[in-house]
């Protein structure tokens, strides 16, 4: 009972602030101290979001946002995830990658936008290729800890109860590894969402909702961009409670699992 | 060669320290002795322009050539100012912030709302808003990587204020222990292991969006603002120059900083595990 008189006091205390906020933003933005252009009124840019959205841009534009991260994200887990997998098992492999890995993983994506943009040109190239980069390395970096961190126990359990390679590969190791791997991909989902926001309003091309922010300060169209910016916050949402909440459920699940084993 | 010491290792693990340490080294620099020759002969093949695509030579000349008149120095001061002084911010903020909404329930219940709308959207894209509300170039660039940098902190110090055992806080007040003692003894100690995890991510979050924002804020120096303007001119000798110093940056972060924290929050983690 009082638990849940404290839980209905922290929301109320909650929704308060926001509308605080909100009070707070729409009478600086009414006062005038402000150009109109620079600091648009809450209605105005809730009439925007709703305008482009109905003249079908805004679905366009993250559309086109979606596209490009997930191809990135599904290139860099196809490459990355297999990668690590033979490193953490093949010592040459990985003396001949983890050196390369330290020294590339440190250079920030975005540093990398100009020469792309050289090389592939203004488009979904180049920004696919810089989401794949910033996705690679912590998906790589997971997945060769997580193999690396499987109870060696375990392995000669399953090896004397005469488990071949494969069946060790599949019944021990990718389970076991896979609370890494999950995390790995969470992660290297959150670095694709900056990376593309990014590459976006640097290698502009027509459409995505980098460019959109970008394009809008040209015109001085602050409400586009905040628009834009609850698209953008709302499907990074989206992914995080959604996608990954749901895939983190499944984590916690597994590491319970790997607790009971161990203790 | 350096192939065949990579086998030999396992099966000699006996040798001088110096043998080994040449044998270590040898195994580190071998994965880069290939990838330069791939990408010297790619240069000299003429698959790319050559004005796109330079041999290292011509990357080594430039980099010696910008390091030599100042340019290159002049570049990473500035770069480096940047980070740290807006680091500074998000860290002086962010554990304020998190310290109070760890302490107080009030604070909390009003505060992490806000911080929960504004965490989940990338920080890049607020730099257009920021370009446009305080104008391009240093106020911008600074306050956007610390307000960026400023989320890991905050969630990361909250966690830790909140992780601190209760039965702590009560034996030190049984004690007599007085606010200011329980929060410089108890609360600091105990949470000090998730602040450092917060600055630590805090500072790789400002470090790799830093770039992108010199690139776009139109700051007068910076590495970001040099490989963007080399591009202008396709000097592509000029930006791999940019790209390694910023590596060497990073290493440099990464070894000496972040790595040192993270020995030194593991080394809190296991006293707090044996106590």
């Amino acid at each position: 009972m009082t638990e849940q008189a404290q839980k209905r006091r922290s929301m109320i205390r909650g929704g308060l602030t926001l509308i605080a906020a909100a009070a707070f933003y729409e009478a600086l933005a009414r006062s005038g101290i402000f150009a109109a252009a620079l600091l648009p009124t809450i209605p105005t840019v809730l009439r925007t979001l709703y305008a482009m959205i109905l003249d079908g841009t805004m679905p366009l534009h993250a559309l086109f946002t979606l596209y490009r991260v997930l191809f990135g994200f599904f290139l860099a887990v196809t490459c990355a995830l297999p990668l690590g997998i033979l490193m953490a098992r093949f010592k040459r492999v990985e003396n001949f990658f983890l050196p390369l890995t330290s020294a590339l993983m440190p250079i920030p994506s975005f540093s990398l936008v100009p020469l792309f943009m050289l090389w592939f040109g203004i488009g979904n190239l180049t920004t696919i290729l810089i989401v794949f980069y910033a996705a690679s390395f912590p998906m790589l970096y997971n997945t060769w800890t997580g193999v690396r961190s499987v109870n060696p126990l375990w392995l000669r359990a399953a090896g004397s109860m005469g488990a071949d390679e494969r069946r060790l590969f599949w019944k021990v190791i990718i389970p076991g590894a896979f609370p890494f791997i999950i995390t790995g991909m969470r992660q290297a989902f959150l670095r694709c969402w900056i990376a593309v926001v990014g590459a976006e309003m640097i290698a502009a091309s027509d459409w995505g909702l980098g460019w959109v922010i970008f394009d809008a300060k040209e015109f001085l169209n602050a409400d586009i961009m905040l628009a834009s910016l609850i698209v953008i916050g709302g499907i990074g949402f989206v992914f995080e409670r959604v996608v990954f909440g749901s895939l983190e459920r499944f984590t916690v699940y597994r590491w319970g699992m790997v607790r009971m084993a161990k203790g | 060669m350096q192939d065949a010491a990579t086998i030999v290792m396992p099966a000699a693990p006996a040798g001088t320290p110096a043998a080994e340490r040449w044998r270590a080294l040898a195994r580190n620099a071998f994965p880069f002795l290939v990838v330069g020759a791939l990408w010297e002969i790619v240069a000299w093949a003429g698959l790319f322009p050559r004005q796109l695509f330079p041999t290292l030579e011509e990357i080594a000349r430039a980099l010696v050539e910008l390091t030599l008149n100042g340019i290159l120095l002049h570049h990473t001061a500035e770069t480096i100012a940047r980070l740290l002084s807006g680091f500074a911010l998000a860290a002086s903020f962010g554990v304020a912030i998190g310290m109070l909404m760890g302490r107080s329930r009030r604070a909390e219940d009003c505060i992490l709302p806000l911080v929960s709308i504004l965490a989940p959207i990338p920080g890049l894209a607020y730099t257009p808003l920021f370009l446009l509300w305080f104008g391009p170039g240093e106020v911008s660039a600074v306050l956007l990587v610390g307000f960026v940098s400023m989320f890991p902190v905050i969630y990361n110090t909250w966690t830790g204020v909140k992780a601190v055992k209760e039965i702590w806080l009560r034996s030190a007040q049984s004690m007599g222990a007085s606010d200011r003692r329980i929060f410089r003894h108890v609360i600091l100690p105990g949470a000090l292991p998730y602040i450092l995890t917060g600055l630590r991510l805090g500072l790789g979050q400002a470090w790799r969006i830093l770039v992108a924002v010199e690139m776009l804020a139109a700051v007068p120096w910076g590495l970001g603002w040099l490989i963007f303007g080399a591009r202008e001119f396709l000097n592509t000798d000029a930006m791999m120059a940019g790209v390694i110093v910023i590596a060497l940056i990073g290493l440099a972060l990464e070894k000496f900083v972040f790595q040192k924290l993270e020995h030194y929050t593991v080394v809190r983690w296991g006293m707090m595990g044996r106590s």
